[in-house]
């Protein structure tokens, strides 16, 4: 079908850590001129497959030819002397430093010119519309300007094939369109791009083909222009897949939670929260949307009493009335009071969950205390961790398995089963379904509708807008620690939200 | 495929899951292994046949009845500063003060025995010089236990400078009370009344240590196992934060940890002034508190298994001795033994977490 000898083909890769198989036999192809997205849930395998071809991981077995040769890449330097660049999650930049500072980092050229770097900086910014400026410090570069960054110090260290590890997942709607835009203009250039990424609508947007990965597998290539959501989905799960997210009609609602002039600084000072007011209701799911650190971890922290407050007001209204303040009390001041609130942070392991306790001990957290005397009862939490592991079908050797071994979906269903154990009259979510396969997050988007069918004010902090605006009742939304607005999440659209994210307002209430 | 293309020869990967039986095999392998290279050393550098020296080692601790009632007392104590440790451990405060704690409890015994042997009744004067040495132990812990949970100032290098204060003051009250005049030591206290004497259980005085160790192993287990305290302590010691976000006050928890594991350290004092020695120097604790760092460490925290961990050791520190001794080799031969295996112990750690691949031909 196709006589060009590929930029890059992989063939036969085999890779292993102990006794997972992260890929296994996979053979794919990257072609010049075209963007190629490598697309599977978490967990298939996309990343370790790059990863090998940057350099970081040296596979197990399998070759690896460049231009038709050959090759051995054993490091991330190998690679770029083969033009291959790789873009990571996590960028790798010195904050302090330059843009320009930060590409020429590392490099070894006769003469350290940093005139004529800014000068190439900007011919490539040019070249491929690039809006960024060269002598700007990364400390105040937005997180979608640091991705310019990146993606222009692997084009100026003159690598012609690109990898881009999940690009737009920190980016808000008009970003993406940006980035898109450059891509598009590398590919008429003749680079190779792969990007690799789990949203479907993004393959079908910017990409020519398409190759799917399943549990480290290669499962199949397709033309993107033949091809739908729903047939890559079936491939990437691997059975057929219902992709509707259930949004009930709002019963019995009241206010629960009155948050008022809410302001936050955080330990260095720095404003987080600022003047932020809104009412959670019983029996809705109020989603929070913003670009990644305006404040989201912050306002639930504050509500679940982990974070100091500077100013302002949290009530938490009863069932009967009651209208209790919430300021200065920690979470266990609140569990105290009567006050059934739930968190479900973002760091799992971190916050949520003792990594290396079982799941038992990991079900008591919260309630160890309870009855009198020096000892714990662990009979009790027994049973909770037997009930949450048979309700949401959590996959575990057993119950003293510590949940570090617990694949993502797992821990996170360990965890909100266990806060939703709890009977919750408030429940905060900070990104639940981050990192989860495709069924796991459905399970999630299940209990939340479950709990707000019970009653439950529902606080869904989340950053895939699509799933915002099919699941939440009401969209509030954080641009710069600020609420830019609050809209209905039945009315309102992603361009609107998307808008709102990066100005007060959407840009034109200021 | 031609050199060039090859990976690297051998790199290091961790190791996902490994069973207890394992990770016990490794470390009874490295043992052999340490016991082995001590054997070629030996013989290297002396031309002793290393089969009689290590019959020496064993005659050092088992030659004699006595000897085998001071090696149990030197387990003992060893292990009780070890269990004084585990708790801290286990919630990541970094107590390597277990010297000085001892010391101060050192001091406080005999300083109630000293000042107040001839004013008060035996018993009395045992409770309260017991009294004395836990609470100053225990006070001597917290003092860094609490300026790290108001100000995180750090535990590590706080809990090492409080050891040398401790022994300081060991040095400065030797002086104050020597006896005879002009010896620098203190000689034994109390030798004709033996107030503040612990009674003898039996025909051996080490024998209340060792039913001391006893009790507080099977405490300590308890307590960090199934009591809510130890339960807190371990989710501190996992996460501050989410020790923070189920509303544990984690300063509180450092403090309260650390009092016991001073009063621990403050009675190991206690034991060993009134118990066994009936005098005060300042290498009493003869580097124990920091021995036993290792001991709690190689028993992973356990209790239990610091029973073996403190046997293995003070076995081998006593053993080398007498290799010393017994040959005319000098004390630094018995250090090089004793290193020889301690570094085999550690170091087999690393491969219970990692092992080494070497890269296998391509097929």
């Amino acid at each position: 079908m196709d006589n060009r000898v590929p930029a890059v083909s992989m063939r036969g890769i085999t890779k292993t850590f102990g006794p997972v198989v992260a890929n296994h036999d996979v053979s794919i192809d990257i072609q010049r001129g075209e963007i190629l997205s490598l697309l599977g849930e978490n967990g298939s395998g996309k990343t370790t497959l790059m990863n090998m071809l940057s350099g970081i991981y040296f596979p197990d077995s399998g070759q690896i030819m460049v231009d038709g040769n050959e090759v051995s890449i054993r490091s991330p330097k190998d690679a770029l002397d083969l033009g291959i660049g790789m873009i990571h999650q996590h960028f790798k930049l010195v904050d302090v430093m330059t843009a320009t500072e930060n590409i020429v980092l590392g490099l070894k050229e006769d003469k350290y010119d940093l005139k004529a770097a800014s000068k190439r900086v900007k011919e490539i910014c040019d070249r491929y519309g690039f809006d960024m400026n060269p002598d700007q410090k990364i400390y105040d570069m937005t997180v979608s300007q640091k991705q310019t960054v990146e993606i222009v110090k692997v084009l100026y260290r003159k690598a012609d094939i690109l990898i881009l590890d999940e690009p737009t997942a920190v980016l808000t709607p008009q970003e993406t369109e940006k980035l898109f835009d450059v891509l598009r203009n590398m590919r008429k250039d003749n680079k190779a791009v792969v990007i690799i990424t789990h949203k479907l609508n993004e393959v079908l947007e910017i990409s020519d083909r398409v190759d799917i990965l399943r549990a480290g597998e290669f499962i199949g290539s397709l033309k993107t222009s033949e091809t739908g959501v729903q047939e890559m989905t079936d491939m990437m799960v691997g059975h057929a897949v219902e992709l509707n997210i259930d949004r009930p009609e709002p019963k019995n609602v009241e206010p629960r939670l009155e948050i008022s002039g809410l302001t936050v600084r955080s330990e260095e000072g720095i404003l987080k929260l600022d003047n932020v007011s809104f009412t959670a209701n019983s029996g809705e799911i109020l989603g929070i949307a913003g670009i990644s650190n305006s404040g989201q971890k912050e306002l639930l922290e504050a509500i679940a009493g982990l974070q100091p407050v500077e100013s302002g007001d949290i009530f938490y209204l009863s069932e009967d009335g009651q209208k209790t303040s919430l300021i200065g009390k920690d979470p266990l001041d609140i569990q105290r009071l009567g006050v059934s609130l739930s968190f479900v942070p973002e760091d799992r392991l971190g916050m949520g969950l003792v990594g290396n306790m079982d799941l038992t001990d990991n079900m008591m957290l919260r309630s160890f205390r309870k009855g009198r005397g020096l000892f714990v009862d662990r009979g009790k939490p027994k049973g909770v961790a037997t009930d949450v592991v048979n309700k949401l079908e959590v996959v575990t050797p057993n119950l003293a398995t510590p949940v570090r071994r617990l694949s993502g979906g797992n821990v996170q269903k360990v965890l909100v089963g266990r806060e939703i154990a709890l009977a919750p009259s408030v429940l905060l979510t900070a990104y639940a379904v981050r990192g989860l396969d495709i069924n796991s997050s459905y399970a999630i988007y299940d209990l939340m509708n479950q709990q707000k069918e019970k009653g439950v004010a529902v606080i869904y902090v989340g950053e895939d807008l699509d799933v915002l605006l099919e699941l939440a009742d009401r969209i509030l939304i954080l641009c710069g620690g600020k609420v830019s607005g609050i809209v209905d999440g039945r009315k309102t659209d992603k361009y609107e939200v998307g808008l709102m994210m990066t100005s007060l307002g959407g840009g034109e209430a200021r | 495929m031609n050199e060039k293309k090859r990976g690297p020869l051998a790199h290091i990967v961790k190791r996902p899951v490994i069973s207890k039986q394992q990770a016990y095999a490794v470390r009874a392998l490295s043992i052999v292994l340490a016991i082995i290279v001590c054997a070629i050393v030996t013989f290297l550098l002396t031309g002793d046949d290393p089969i009689s020296v290590f019959k020496t080692i064993w005659e050092g601790s088992f030659g004699s009845e006595r000897r085998f009632w001071v090696l149990m007392q030197n387990i003992s104590i060893l292990l009780i500063i070890s269990l004084a440790m585990g708790p801290a451990f286990r919630m990541r405060f970094w107590n390597i003060g277990g010297e000085g704690q001892v010391m101060i409890g050192v001091l406080a015994t005999a300083s109630c025995m000293i000042m107040l042997g001839d004013k008060l009744p035996a018993p009395i004067l045992i409770i309260v010089e017991i009294g004395a040495a836990i609470v100053a132990g225990a006070i001597w812990a917290a003092i860094p236990a609490f300026f790290k949970s108001n100000w995180n100032t750090n535990e590590t290098l706080f809990t090492l400078m409080m050891n040398y204060v401790a022994t300081q003051l060991v040095a400065y009250f030797i002086i104050i009370w020597e006896s005879p005049r002009g010896s620098g030591k203190i000689g034994i206290i109390n030798q004709k009344t033996m107030a503040g004497w612990l009674p003898q259980i039996g025909q051996y005085k080490y024998l209340l240590t060792v039913i001391v160790a006893i009790v507080l192993t099977v405490v300590l287990y308890i307590y960090m196992n199934y009591s809510k305290h130890g339960y807190e302590l371990a989710v501190v010691g996992e996460s501050e934060r989410t020790a923070r976000y189920i509303g544990i006050k984690v300063g509180r928890v450092f403090i309260r940890t650390m009092l016991l594991s001073g009063a621990i350290c403050g009675l190991a004092g206690a034991l060993m002034v009134a118990g066994t020695d009936h005098t005060m120097t300042t290498t009493l604790a003869g580097g124990r508190g920091f021995t036993a760092v290792m001991v709690a460490w190689m028993a992973q925290f356990n209790p239990v298994g610091m029973i073996f961990t403190s046997f293995l050791l003070a076995f081998l520190q006593k053993g080398a001795g007498e290799v010393a001794t017994q040959f005319g080799l000098n004390q630094s031969f018995s250090d090089i033994l004793s290193s020889i295996i301690i570094f085999f112990l550690i170091g087999c750690e690393f491969f219970i977490q990692y092992r080494i691949v070497f890269r296998k031909e391509a097929k």
